[in-house]
């Protein structure tokens, strides 16, 4: 007997098509505010689509709030404070945050297909990151609601009211929760703008809020565009605000809190840079560099979007890269086995795709790989730029795509210049095996956040946030809860 | 073949633990259904080495192995075989005399397997015993007492010895993963078996705890993909030991797929050292075929 | 009128501190301080913008090496400073009285400046252990955040307060590693000029402080608006003039920090809140295993 013949297995072994399921999600054809427990429509009766990037689809019909609807929420907002929320015995706010934490977990599923619909992020991601963090952020949190006194010893803290979150569109829920869960904690109430093309998880959120039974006023959402996050920045009644989006609209936002005394965490653009030396563990530094730029597309403002790597092995660390890009699936962001997903938005792409042009026009060599990406749908394969120089834009510039610039140095400190040269400061990673090495780059980095040895990682107990143009103030742990306190006086007793 | 040298295993580049876990653990979740799972499952039962290792082992108990190797389902026409039965030095002849014919492989482990701590002059011995008796492969192990206490020459002449005395017959080199105590290790001891000339490197024993895991397996395959890029010349990857399920089977595919590429998708290059894995891979095939989740009592037990 | 037996005192020129020398003003401005006590008035250098600006490029040039100076050695630094002003305790009660300050106030004044400073030294290498954490990550690393210095201050010294509120200005900036710019306080620019030569005689290394005196309404503009300028601390400004230097800040996202001048003279003010914040939280992640 001899082999079968149809049995050879020559040729290479694809994986098919793995959709996650939607059939146990809903999703209502319109969405209101959520304004004091309730889900209202806008004063102005306007509305705005929420539509699904990689189909190009609409979703939902979402309302679009005014200046009215604002101050609306934020009264809403001081009424909770004032009567429900800081009345309240703060380990029984720290229950409502278990149960918010818990019922993100029970219904993480239905989170992370909306997510990844409304938003464009591959369900690996959404499922195993986004909707998980979420929930673990409630969850550290809502511990701290009744410890909040040995959190800064000496020091009494009172919450500071009313909390003014303006949140971007690459990672909806989990920067829904890393704003909402420490202002509650501190005994704040919210009123949270979720971004223009990404709303939906965060109705859902409003929902939920309801069916945990959560007091109406303390968390308010109100959608919208630009216009309705400047409304709110200007709204009177706000204590605090809090922003997570691009350096631009962070300036503005300082400009309009000129003056008016209200304290602010911002977390703004970056550009970071991912160092391998010559001695690192060079495979897993391809890994790294992979997740720090393709991650969640290169949406993320902590992204490794520039490569410095040692000149003597610039050449097989790029021929690894480009082979572990070459395995990375692009398309449908509810495939499970998709890695790089769709591009947030038509604009976006657009953006994205004026910087590979300027990038060319600059000289830049262009490279892209991975698998070929949808017709339809807005897409963009993981690209590398080579040939770019410290004075090319696409250095300079945040790309907010699956764009990795690569330059190479010869010693530490051209090493550390180049990264450091820049208006920018969020985030930084360096790959070497020499500990001291580590250390002192670790160091000199000037960004508020570096990985060694790895990259993108994030953890409801660690302090995120930048230096320079990058932001102002830290979220996460205890540096993170702090900002939604202020030193107590005898009137908060 | 070329006279072979001990390479720097000085300057090898780390391995980072926590980085090799964490592409194992995506790798981990890529979603094999329908065809793919299907064609995945059928590769890999091509790709088993049958294995029957005991001290209790007789002709009886190795005469059963080849049956199963020669007919693994009846309900389910058309399988591939299984690459090879794998049998101590001693079984070789009749494990020989079963599959003959079949295209099925006999592999025979030699060289004082498990522990390798035998003089050398025993260790060819076995090896040339095991070969004159038929075997198509041999799987010897390496000196990990005299690999752990640096004596890297001794492991790598050795490897060049016995590679010599296997004549013909394909060398697979096991290096004891379970033993070396670290990812490095793992990755200096690979280095060394393919410098040294083996043809296939191989995680384990079965013998020591932990056997194969992925980790281990991912450092190995990127050790053979470097080595193929230096030299042109493609070693084979077989982990063996504690693979006895299908899903994790197929997560070994994967990420061989996504490390080495298609060309090593192929018994000639990857084995899994496994014993109970085929029936596991048969009630699944069996799972697709019918629509209906299997009882074992439905598939021989060998 | 002095006879000719009489001797003729050595009148003192005041300068400016920056980068560790004495330069006069690039704009040759000067104003003329009337003393309130007997003497001649004396002319105080006008810093114009373009001192400000070589002021910033010695600061920013001292960044590196003092943020990586010891909180040790930084600590005995600061207290050699307060040892300096405790030796010179007589000249700066007379010179605050020259400026127009009673005796009492004046001693009370230099007294609690001098155990301001001391405050701080001992603040150089604590702030870190009491504002650093280690985060209990889920992952395999290990994950901890310490405070590093801003970088480049530019301080605005209080009017209110002669001496106090200079060391307020720039104590806790260089506490913490920072180096800064300090802008003198109008009403007290000989106190702000003789504290340079205390900082010049005690191993204050070149360029970690630059002090400049000045029209705070002229300057404050380019403070605000300098894009070198890591963080901005302002004592006692209008809320029109704080407004207009939060607009100016946002350009490169300066921090602003505002001192409350009622909580100086005196060691009452929050050492630690004043040293932290001038320090960005920096959190570094390795992995953890073999």
């Amino acid at each position: 007997m001899t082999e079968t013949s149809h049995l050879a297995f020559e040729g290479p072994w694809d994986y098919a098509p793995a959709p996650e399921s939607t059939s146990h999600i809903t999703l209502q054809s319109e969405y209101g505010l959520f304004i004091d427990g309730e889900f209202v429509p806008s004063a102005s009766g306007q509305q705005f689509d929420s539509v699904n990037p990689a189909t190009e689809d609409v979703l939902a019909r979402v309302a679009k709030a005014g200046s009215e609807d604002v101050a609306r929420a934020v009264a809403a907002a001081r009424q909770a404070a004032t009567q429900v929320w800081q009345p309240m015995a703060p380990a029984e706010r720290g229950k409502y945050l278990f149960r918010l934490a818990r019922a993100l977990a029970e219904r993480s599923r239905e989170f992370a297909v909306i997510e990844s619909m409304d938003g464009g992020k591959p369900i690996r991601e959404s499922r195993d990151i986004d909707i998980p963090l979420a929930s673990a952020h409630f969850f550290y949190h809502a511990g701290w609601a009744d410890k909040l006194q040995y959190a800064w010893p000496g020091q009494r803290v009172a919450p500071l009211g009313v909390a003014a979150q303006i949140i971007p569109w690459n990672f909806p829920l989990l920067m829904l929760a890393w704003k909402i869960a420490p202002a509650l904690a501190a005994g704040n109430t919210v009123v949270l703008k979720p971004a223009e093309t990404t709303s939906l998880t965060a109705l859902k959120f409003g929902q939920l809020c309801q069916d945990v039974g959560l007091p109406a006023g303390v968390v308010n959402i109100v959608t919208g565009d630009g216009a309705t996050g400047a409304a709110l920045a200007d709204a009177k009644g706000i204590d605090k605000l809090a922003f997570t989006g691009s350096t631009g609209v962070g300036k503005s936002l300082i400009r309009s809190l000129a003056g008016r005394n209200i304290p602010y965490t911002l977390e703004l653009g970056g550009k970071a840079a991912n160092i391998v030396f010559d001695d690192a563990a060079i495979d897993q530094a391809v890994e790294g560099i992979v997740n720090g730029i393709f991650f969640n597309q290169g949406h993320v403002c902590c992204a490794g979007s520039r490569l410095l790597v040692n000149e003597s092995i610039a050449t097989p660390l790029l021929d690894k890269l480009k082979s572990r890009i070459e395995t990375l699936v692009v398309g449908d962001p509810l495939d499970k086995n998709t890695d790089v997903g769709a591009i947030n938005s038509k604009a976006q792409l657009a953006r994205i795709n004026d910087y590979l042009g300027i990038g060319r026009e600059e000289g830049a060599t262009m490279w892209q790989g991975g698998s070929e990406a949808p017709e339809k749908g807005y897409f963009c394969r993981p690209t590398l730029l080579t040939d770019v120089a410290q004075s090319s834009r696409v250095v300079q510039e945040e790309i907010f795509g699956p764009v990795l610039t690569v330059q190479t140095f010869r010693t530490f400190a051209e090493a550390q210049d180049k990264a450091n040269n820049t208006p920018y400061g969020l985030s930084g990673g360096v790959w070497t095996d020499k500990g001291s090495r580590i250390f002192n780059m670790t160091r000199q980095l000037k960004a508020g956040v570096v990985w060694a040895n790895t990259f993108n990682k994030f953890d409801p107990t660690s302090p995120f946030g930048g230096y320079k143009e990058s932001g102002v103030g830290r979220e996460g742990g205890l540096h993170g809860l702090r900002a939604y306190l202020k030193t107590a006086t005898e009137s908060d007793a | 073949m070329t006279e072979q040298t001990l390479p720097d295993l000085s300057r090898l580049t780390p391995v980072d633990t926590v980085g090799v876990n964490e592409r194992v653990a995506r790798l981990c979740s890529r979603s094999i259904k329908a065809e793919s799972k299907r064609q995945g499952l059928l590769r890999i039962l091509s790709m088993i080495d049958l294995t029957t290792l005991e001290g209790a082992d007789t002709s009886g108990k190795v005469l059963q192995l080849c049956a199963k190797a020669k007919q693994l389902h009846n309900a389910l026409p058309d399988l591939p075989r299984v690459a090879a039965v794998c049998v101590y030095p001693t079984m070789v002849a009749c494990a020989k005399e079963a599959v003959q014919g079949t295209g099925i492989a006999v592999a025979s482990v030699a060289t004082a397997f498990p522990s390798g701590q035998s003089p050398l002059s025993i260790k060819l011995d076995d090896t040339r015993a095991a070969v004159a008796a038929g075997a198509d492969e041999i799987d010897m192990v390496i000196a990990r007492g005299a690999f752990l206490s640096g004596d890297y020459q001794r492991v790598f002449d050795e490897i060049v010895a016995v590679k010599q005395a296997c004549g013909r017959a394909h060398l697979k080199v096991i290096l004891e993963t379970g033993e070396l105590g670290s990812l490095d290790q793992v990755k200096r001891a690979s280095v060394l078996a393919m410098a040294a000339g083996a043809d296939f490197i191989k995680t384990s024993t079965g013998k020591i705890q932990p056997a194969a895991t992925l980790p281990v397996t991912l450092v190995m395959l990127q050790a053979i993909r470097d080595f193929t890029e230096t030299t042109g010349r493609m070693v084979g990857m077989k982990p063996a030991g504690g693979i006895s399920k299908s899903k994790l089977a197929l997560q070994y595919l994967v990420m061989l797929n996504e490390t080495l590429g298609p060309r090593w998708l192929t018994k000639q290059w990857f084995r899994f050292g496994a014993s109970s894995l085929a029936n596991d891979v048969l009630m699944q095939l069996m799972k697709i075929e019918t629509g209906r989740y299997q009882s074992p009592d439905y598939f021989s037990k060998d | 009128m002095s006879d000719h037996n009489t001797r003729l005192n050595v009148a003192k020129t005041y300068k400016l501190f920056i980068g560790g020398q004495f330069p006069r003003t690039e704009s040759g401005r000067y104003t003329k301080f009337t003393l309130a006590s007997e003497g001649e008035p004396v002319n105080v250098c006008r810093a114009s913008r373009k001192d400000f600006r070589n002021a910033c490029v010695a600061a920013r040039s001292a960044t590196s090496q003092w943020s990586a100076t010891s909180g040790y050695l930084r600590g005995q630094i600061l207290y050699r400073i307060a040892e300096m002003l405790e030796g010179r305790r007589s000249q700066f009660i007379d010179e605050l009285q020259r400026e127009g300050m009673d005796a009492v106030a004046s001693t009370g004044e230099v007294d609690a400046a001098i155990d301001q400073l001391l405050h701080f030294s001992g603040w150089t290498d604590k702030h870190v252990q009491v504002t650093s954490a280690v985060n209990p990550v889920s992952s395999a690393h290990f994950n901890f955040s310490v405070p590093e210095p801003m970088g480049l201050v530019a301080s605005v010294a209080s009017s209110a307060h002669g001496l106090t509120g200079l060391v307020a200005a720039i104590a806790p900036a260089i506490t913490g590693a920072n180096t800064v710019v300090c802008l003198a306080s109008e009403s007290h620019p000989l106190t702000a000029i003789s504290f340079a030569e205390v900082l010049h005689a005690s191993d204050v290394p070149a360029g970690v402080v630059n002090i400049l005196t000045g029209e705070r309404a002229e300057l404050l503009e380019h403070f605000a608006s300098h894009m070198d300028v890591n963080a901005l601390v302002l004592a006692d400004v209008t809320d029109e003039q704080r407004t207009a230097c939060q607009v100016a800040a946002a350009d490169n996202v300066k921090r602003v920090i505002t001192i409350d001048p009622a909580q100086l003279p005196g060691v009452t003010i929050d050492g630690l809140d004043a040293v932290s914040s001038l320090q960005e939280i920096k959190t570094t992640w390795h992995p953890v295993a073999n």
